[in-house]
């Protein structure tokens, strides 16, 4: 709420330039009838027609006015109200993306688009209509009553007598509405996700045939919508005539009581004639009341909505002192490490050593906490205990975006946006694809190799999540976009695990060169980890086997078992056989 | 159809709107009851409302001008017996109405649902997911003013018009004709504006679309976003879009808000007509003051409705361009479907057949060319091949989820055209590369293979792959929640949960995509033995880099440039020396790569 209120008074300018539009509007509104009245009295009831032409001129001038006048309080607050809901979902859009990896296990990308698109329209509903309505009905409501008051203030109160009983219905429809709107808000969320999820796993629905099932779940979600959606309405038709009704009581409780003034003597007929002409710009605004609520009370729910994405705090932060460097060599280091989610360990008393320039690769079976260490590095998760340090700095105690930007990941699963090769490749660096970076970065990751091939080359279109592309040229690309980066920390997080043999070679080949960078290899291959400094099999959480290919071979253990699995059927004849072939 | 990014606006064909309005009015149809209580009940609040002023005038006029206090108080009875029975119809009418809106609201994003499901894969590859669901959920949405007000505002409004019509034609004609001199500009004018209006609401419709796919994109993408710290990149683009779609919708605005305007402005120069045209009538004694007075209070009363049908159109602008991009969707005839006269194919045994198959995405580059192979039943068939050669291509045409260009592919004989998509992808099992879990829980997913499957079923699936495992070591053990992005769970475990899942399904034939590229060598082990003992004898296709899950296929193929190089045993074709042996030898090759370096 309190972000909305900012966003809106940055704005206000454009609601007084607005309002004032508006009033000078209904200013003019008000000579309306007083030049009609006049039209018909002297003009038509006494004849007098030299007064026409100049009162059917200040009628043009008053039509030209009001029209122009109009237009503006309509696109002034729609324009106002737009600017408002591009502050507040740029601001809910970048708040978002600070959050931690955490927030996004937990959250599902259906419920946040929700948020960021639905609850935010209907904020914007009520800051224009709502907020026009709001302010129009008040005007004429506080015009109406002054007039009525000095017409005569005793039938102008009894005229308002009902007021309170239709504030009592309004504070009820507002309470109950409320809350129906939060969970309308909350099963479009769910609609969403399960639309969503179908799209994003529409290749598993079709290998399965489950689309009925798929419809069906729907259907249910569908008609549960439909169910909370008809519930509103129904708390609306319970109180909206209700308050309709209370409006036009107003009208009887005017000519009875009038008329019982009239009668008595204490009002003039052609005064209750005038309070009578009056009375429907008091009933209006009143009417109107539970339309507004209902508005004011969805843009509510949104609000409140939006503010618990508002106060989730990013995990990881910023230190308020950071750590001066801009520049890192790459020493990475791992003293002592636990890494706990929840009441599950993940890693336990893990120590690395990871000179600058030097290559530590990293094994173990499915789960053995290899992604969970090198997410610790570029702090996606904070480490329970222990401390992961680059050049003798704890992580905590860098600055996040001067980390970041000296860790180079390339995650296991390849995420390309629906964009050009070229744009996916620099992913937000200012440079062109004829830049030397960049051509080092596509033809080290082979992905020169089949961008050459294609009709546009770099500026080919790939689809979202890189849709058209085989599975190793996407790895390629997400290792091209890695490597441009030029970061002294390279990650690849068992990122060649679909590319053949021969790519995979010629690629780590590539990497060896860049010798002042500090790799992390995760994969499963002995192929891949072969050559590192050091390689470190992970299992359960801990270290359990460490040393060079050649060391872990000769301690006949798990790697050992490992590389007889992958080569096993090679036996020495062959082995010489091959040898002599190259 | 080129592939849309989140940058580009989508084609929308310029269509008429008579033929979606009357598309739209169909889905009314099966609610004509509702919909004449509707306007019965319309039709009694509007009466009251009408009834109202007269009643005060009345009141005024002649019992308190008479002091009739008795027949005042009558007066006020009926009044407010009256505003009671308003107030009843009002309800059931708000209630008919809004579960007839929603009612079709409902149908309409069923029916929008269910066609997508039809689609075959060409459509999800052209589109960001983004766009589709902005389609399903906002687009839809916008409907829901459109159906309530055209009922409860366009036809009774439609009504009064013709009454009041009537009343001022009777009245006087040539002053009728006055009074209505201004509605056929105010028309001219209004479509003018409208048809500018319409364009640009589309205009703002596709940047909403646009925004949405980016924001889906963005936010699934977040760890590769913040990894790379491009927070502050992708905040511009985000902006970007949003500043677009925002100038779309002033623009749009700037139009549509001319609106009021333009009826404003027809109201008061009609009434000016009528006043300046009424005065010399009635200067000639033409007509009598009191006909003019009481017809330009006819005159406001032609206005009113006029203003609440132009609000209508307004609305009807404004949200045309949903419905436009809904029935885009609805009329995409889906390009894979069961013929007229296709079977459900008998329980597969297994005999693969590829007849002289060309394939092209595009029509333009062949994928595939002239494959021709016959696998017979039981045969574990591996593919390999350098990235892009076309092996995902091979495997996706057993399932038919893309159909042939040329030739054909058999299984058991049959064609898999002339065969149903359900009875076929039912009896195949097939491991994406991409393994994608839903965010339920782990027994779920497992039981996506075989719905009806129960809980035992679910852990022997687990236990066959070795999952079981791993998952008894959550708090919850089966029952455990996976997330979209499979928190907690790590690739390989994801992978093992999507093959729980396969196994489950029970297949005929079993297709591996590079399902176990995220397994390390003991667990891919002990998975496959667990394959070859649940699915002993059925054919399998694997496409696999590890050259030890390789070796031990009955076939080997060998696919490059769109094309099968060669096939065989493990052993014929390395004795062949041709690519396989290159690509198996080098395997060691780079493994000693000192002699690599010296060679």
């Amino acid at each position: 709420m309190n972000t909305l209120l900012k966003l809106m008074k940055k704005r206000a300018w454009g609601y007084v330039l607005a309002t004032a539009a508006m009033i000078a509007a209904i200013t003019l509104d008000m000579f309306n009838p007083y030049l009609v009245g006049n039209i018909v009295d002297k003009v038509i009831l006494d004849g007098d027609f030299s007064y026409l032409k100049g009162a059917l001129l200040c009628l043009g001038g008053i039509t030209i006015g009001r029209a122009i006048l109009g237009y503006l309080k309509e696109y002034g607050f729609d324009l106002t109200s737009s600017k408002i809901i591009v502050d507040l979902r740029k601001d809910l859009f970048d708040h978002i993306q600070k959050l931690s990896f955490s927030f996004f296990d937990k959250n599902n990308t259906g419920e946040l688009m929700s948020r960021i698109k639905d609850d935010t329209d209907n904020i914007m509903h009520a800051l224009c209509f709502g907020i026009m309505l709001l302010l129009e009905q008040s005007i004429y409501f506080i015009i109406a009553s002054v007039i009525l008051f000095t017409l005569n203030w005793k039938l102008a109160l009894i005229s308002l007598v009902t007021m309170p009983v239709i504030e009592f219905v309004v504070f009820r429809l507002e309470k109950k509405i409320g809350s129906t709107y939060e969970k309308i808000s909350d099963q479009r969320a769910v609609l969403n996700t399960t639309a969503q999820q179908n799209l994003t796993g529409v290749r598993l629905v079709k290998a399965f045939g489950r689309e009925k099932y798929e419809i069906q779940k729907f259907l249910e979600q569908n008609q549960e919508n439909y169910r909370i959606n008809v519930d509103q309405v129904k708390i609306m038709a319970n109180h909206n005539p209700v308050i309709e009704f209370l409006s036009n009581v107003v009208l009887v409780l005017v000519i009875s009581f009038g008329g019982y003034f009239v009668i008595g003597g204490e009002l003039s007929l052609g005064e209750l004639v005038a309070f009578s002409n009056y009375i429907f710009m008091l009933i209006w605004p009143m009417r109107m009341m539970g339309w507004l609520t209902n508005v004011l009370a969805q843009c509510l729910a949104s609000v409140k909505k939006i503010d618990k994405i508002f106060t989730e705090e990013s995990e990881i932060t910023n230190p308020s002192n950071p750590v001066k460097p801009e520049v890192l060599s790459g020493h990475v280091e791992f003293r002592n490490v636990d890494f706990k989610i929840g009441d599950a360990c993940i890693l336990k008393d893990v120590s690395i050593n990871a000179q600058k320039g030097s290559t530590i690769a990293v094994m173990g079976i499915t789960g053995a906490g290899k992604s969970s260490l090198i997410n610790l590095i570029g702090r996606y998760y904070d480490c329970t205990s222990g401390e992961v340090c680059i050049d003798g700095v704890n992580v905590k105690n860098m600055r996040l975006d001067v980390l970041r930007k000296n860790v180079a990941v390339v995650m296991q699963d390849v995420f390309l946006f629906s964009d050009t090769i070229e744009e996916n490749i620099k992913f937000g660096l200012d440079m062109k694809s004829t830049d030397p970076a960049f051509i080092c970065a596509a033809k080290d990751s082979m992905v020169d190799e089949f961008v050459c091939q294609m009709k546009d080359g770099y500026n080919t279109v790939i689809g979202e999540r890189g849709i058209g592309l085989s599975g190793g040229q996407k790895q390629r690309i997400s290792i091209a976009r890695a490597l441009v980066r030029d970061a002294k920390v390279l990650i690849l997080d068992d990122s060649t695990s679909a590319l053949d043999m021969e790519t995979e070679y010629h690629i780590q080949k590539a990497l060896n060169k860049r010798r002042d960078i500090t790799r992390f290899i995760i994969a499963h291959r002995i192929s891949a980890v072969k050559n590192a400094d050091e390689i470190v099999y992970f299992d359960n959480g801990s270290i359990a086997e460490r040393g060079t290919h050649e060391e872990l071979l000769a301690l006949g253990g798990k790697y050992y078992k490992t590389y007889c699995a992958q080569y096993s059927g090679y036996d020495h004849e062959f082995d010489k056989e091959v040898s002599n072939a190259c | 159809m080129p592939v849309n990014t989140f940058k580009d606006d989508e084609d929308l064909k310029e269509s008429l709107n008579i033929s979606i309005i009357k598309r739209l009015v169909v889905y009314l149809k099966p609610h004509k009851k509702a919909v004449g209580v509707t306007l019965f009940l319309m039709s009694c609040t509007i009466l009251v409302e009408l009834l109202n002023p007269y009643f005060l005038k009345t009141g005024i006029d002649k019992f308190i001008r008479a002091g009739d206090s008795k027949n005042l108080l009558i007066l006020g009875g009926v009044m407010i017996i009256l505003n009671a029975v308003s107030m009843v119809c009002s309800r059931s009418r708000i209630i008919t109405m809004g579960k007839v809106t929603n009612k079709i609201l409902l149908t309409i994003r069923q029916q929008l649902y269910t066609h997508i499901q039809k689609l075959s894969f060409a459509f999800f590859d052209n589109r960001p997911i983004g766009k589709i669901l902005a389609r399903i959920i906002g687009d839809v949405n916008s409907l829901n003013d459109l159906f309530t007000n055209g009922v409860t505002s366009l036809i009774p409004e439609l009504a009064k018009i013709s009454a009041v019509v009537v009343i001022m034609m009777l009245m006087n004609f040539r002053l009728a004709l006055v009074a209505l001199i201004t509605v056929p500009l105010m028309i001219a004018a209004f479509f003018l504006v409208m048809s500018a209006a319409r364009k640009r609401w589309q205009v703002f419709r596709k940047k909403t679309s646009n925004l949405n796919a980016f924001t889906h994109e963005d936010f699934s993408g977040i760890r590769v976003v913040q990894s790379f710290g491009a927070e502050c990149n992708t905040s511009k683009t985000f902006l970007d879009l949003l500043t677009g779609q925002r100038k779309s919708f002033t623009s749009a605005c700037r139009m549509g808000d001319m609106f009021w305007p333009i009826v404003e402005m027809s109201w008061g120069v009609g009434t000016i007509l009528v006043f300046w045209a009424g005065s010399s009538l009635v200067s000639t004694a033409a007509i009598t003051p009191g006909v003019l007075i009481a017809f330009t209070s006819y005159v406001s009363m032609f206005w009113q409705p006029i203003m609440n049908i132009s609000n209508f159109y307004n609305q009807l602008v404004t949200n045309m361009s949903g419905a436009e991009r809904i029935f885009e969707i609805l009329d995409i005839e889906p390009d894979i479907k069961n013929r007229i006269d296709a079977r459900p194919i008998p329980s597969i045994k297994g005999d693969v057949s590829f007849n002289a198959v060309t394939f092209s995405y595009d029509e333009k580059v062949n994928v595939l060319n002239n494959v021709s192979f016959d696998v017979k039943e039981g045969t574990t068939v591996a593919l390999v091949g350098s990235t892009g050669a076309g092996k995902t291509t091979i495997v996706n045409l057993i399932s038919r989820f893309y159909e042939v260009t040329k030739g054909e592919v058999l299984i058991d004989g049959y064609n898999l055209n002339d065969v149903t998509l359900e009875s076929l992808r039912g009896q195949i099992g097939l491991m994406p590369q991409d393994t994608f879990l839903f965010s339920t829980t782990i027994k779920e997913n497992i039981r996506y293979g075989k719905l009806d499957a129960t809980d035992e079923e679910v852990k022997i699936a687990a236990k066959a792959v070795s999952a079981h495992e791993f998952i008894m070591k959550f708090e919850k053990g089966y029952d455990t929640e996976v997330t979209e992005r499979g928190m907690r769970l790590s690739a390989g475990q994801r992978q093992l949960i999507a093959f729980a899942r396969t196994m489950l399904s029970d297949p005929r034939i079993l297709i591996l995509d590079e399902a176990t590229a995220s397994i390390d060598t003991h667990t891919e082990k002990l998975v496959q033995e667990g394959i070859a003992k649940l699915l002993k004898g059925r054919t399998s296709f694997v496409i696999a880099h590890r050259l030890s899950t390789i070796r031990n296929a009955d076939i080997i193929m060998v696919v490059e440039d769109g094309g099968i190089l060669e096939s065989g045993s493990h052993e014929e074709l390395i004795q062949k020396r041709g690519q396989y042996y290159n690509l198996y030898t080098s395997q060691f090759r780079f493994l000693n790569d000192e002699e690599e370096e010296a060679v």
